[in-house]
């Protein structure tokens, strides 16, 4: 359970409803378009494991990839 | 079927006419007063039979009403076209830079949605924050001494259109002729295609004008910025281009977030338990919102059928629209337990309010800000408030459903 998790966000489903942004903004970045992308390596610091995971159950477009390392 | 019942004798297709429906799974009519007054149960019943159903009504129109098929629409730009986007008795003409992006289909899409998105994202958004704060309070001083108002005609449409106004650099005063124009377009134009072309055509003129003064005098408003921007061969826009996206700001910008903002105030307004809670726990918004969003989605898009195909298992055939029912796909208990339960808290909320893959919503990002600032100010002066049992609630039909008419009575804040 206590393994690092990165988060990832597929460009080509993405379409900016920036849902992720808003529940977890220390993990995410918008682009000018109103896109996002992880921030930096995508790493989770701790302690924002379950922000991860809000984020992805809330994104309509299924682009966010919570991955356990 | 039970077509025959409305189709005159010695006519070969169907008039606009209306009758009542009775066989929702073989008959639907979204412009049934049974419909609009709360489509919720027929829906429910829709989805637990057929999650595809079709009408003869409106020259063919199929309706999906489970997420899973409303998605898969939302997605498959191949076969469902943008072309048209409002299911109407008649098809007028298509018309070329009807209204990019939002009648494009790709390839022409994506640079036509593009250049409108860096306006509308939320640091963007943020800035206009404190302005339309100040309008809400401004509503509420004109009303706050009465302990009753219609809260869609004298709060919840005026912030949306003020609002807009302010971005665009337009007296925020012209905002009555908006709404004129857009009742004329998204309602009356269901049943009289004349309507259609007397809104825009004054439309045009109305914003031809702005832009000539701006060739004269830029300013750093959004219809400037519209001006500036560049298409994808790297030219200004022209001026029908630049029309087409300020008419399209409008239309899908003031009478949605009017309706979202009425369906949040009238859902507080109906539950005291719901009401009381935001009030003490007023850091539940950002999840409130967007279950608002959710159970009460203002906007249903349409398609149009392109190719043959099949949704959720039921061939769909060229020739027919499809009403893209976002408001339905959000009741799917299949996504949201509970989902005919308004939970503020909801944690998992993967909502389709602003639709579902390339087209989603431009101003998402302006809508939210707008009910959750709209929501805070009327929340701090007016905490308690209830329908008024003497006036009565209307709603919208068509393309947008909210309240049109909404009698509130309250007690003032001390
Ligand atoms: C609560 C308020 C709103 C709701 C529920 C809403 C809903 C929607 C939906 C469902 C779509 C998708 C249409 C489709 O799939 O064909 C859409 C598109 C669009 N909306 Fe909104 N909208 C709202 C507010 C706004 C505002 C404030 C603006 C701008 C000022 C706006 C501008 C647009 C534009 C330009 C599109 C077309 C995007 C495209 O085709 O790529 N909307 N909206
Ligand atoms: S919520 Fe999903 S679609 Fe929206 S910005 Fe984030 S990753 Fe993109």
């Amino acid at each position: 359970m206590s393994a690092t998790l990165k988060v990832h966000v597929d460009p080509d489903k993405c379409q900016g409803h920036a849902r992720c942004k808003a529940l977890a903004p220390e993990l995410f970045d918008l682009d000018e378009y109103g896109n996002a992308h992880e921030h930096g390596d995508g790493r989770v610091p701790a302690g924002l494991e379950d922000k991860a995971w809000l984020a992805k159950a809330n994104c309509p477009e299924i682009a966010i990839d919570v991955i356990e390392e | 079927m039970s077509d025959s019942a409305h189709a005159l004798p010695d006519s070969d297709r169907v008039l606009p006419e209306h009758p009542p429906v009775t066989d929702w799974v073989h008959d639907f009519d979204h412009t049934d007063p049974r419909w609009i007054e709360d489509p919720f149960p027929i829906w429910d019943e829709l989805r637990a039979t057929c999650p595809v159903v079709h009408t003869k009504r409106f020259q063919g129109c199929y309706l999906p009403t489970s997420y899973q098929a409303v998605k898969q629409i939302a997605h498959d730009t191949e076969h469902f076209s943008s072309r048209r986007i409002i299911v109407r008795d008649e098809r007028p003409e298509i018309q070329k830079n009807a209204a990019p992006p939002i009648t494009s289909d790709p390839p022409e899409h994506k640079s036509a949605k593009q250049l409108l998105l860096p306006p509308f994202t939320p640091d963007a958004m943020k800035k206009l924050e404190p302005r339309v704060r100040a309008i809400c309070n401004e509503l509420i001083d004109e009303f706050i001494s009465d302990g009753q108002c219609d809260a869609a005609a004298r709060y919840t449409k005026h912030v949306p259109v003020r609002t807009i106004c302010h971005m665009l650099g337009i007296p925020e005063k012209d905002g009555d002729l908006f709404i004129n124009w857009i009742h004329m377009i998204l309602e009356l134009s269901i049943k009289d295609e004349g309507m259609l072309k007397q809104a825009v055509q004054e439309m045009t003129a109305y914003f031809a004008a702005h832009i000539e003064e701006r060739k004269q005098r830029p300013s750093d408003d959004l219809i400037t910025t519209l001006m500036r921007a560049k298409g994808k061969d790297g030219q200004p826009l022209d001026d029908t281009h630049v029309l087409g996206s300020l008419r399209l700001l409008l239309i899908a910008g003031i009478d949605t977030t009017w309706s979202a903002i009425g369906a949040s105030l009238w859902h507080l307004a109906k539950t005291p338990a719901d009401r009381e809670r935001l009030v003490s726990e007023p850091e539940l918004m950002p999840t409130a919102v967007e279950e608002l969003l959710r159970a009460y989605s203002p906007v249903t898009m349409a398609r149009e059928v392109m190719k043959e195909t099949t949704i959720a298992g039921c061939p769909v055939k060229p020739g027919n629209m499809v009403l893209l029912s976002f408001p339905a796909a959000n009741r799917d208990p299949a996504v949201f337990p509970d989902a005919g339960k308004i939970v503020l808290d909801r944690k998992s909320n993967p909502h389709a309010a602003f639709g579902l893959g390339i087209h989603r919503c431009i101003g998402s990002n302006l809508a939210r800000m707008e009910m959750t600032v709209a929501l805070q100010e009327w929340l701090k002066r007016i905490p308690n408030f209830w329908l008024d049992p003497a006036g009565k609630v209307t709603w919208s039909e068509g393309t947008v459903r909210g309240p049109r008419q909404l009698p509130i009575l309250f007690e003032k804040a001390t």
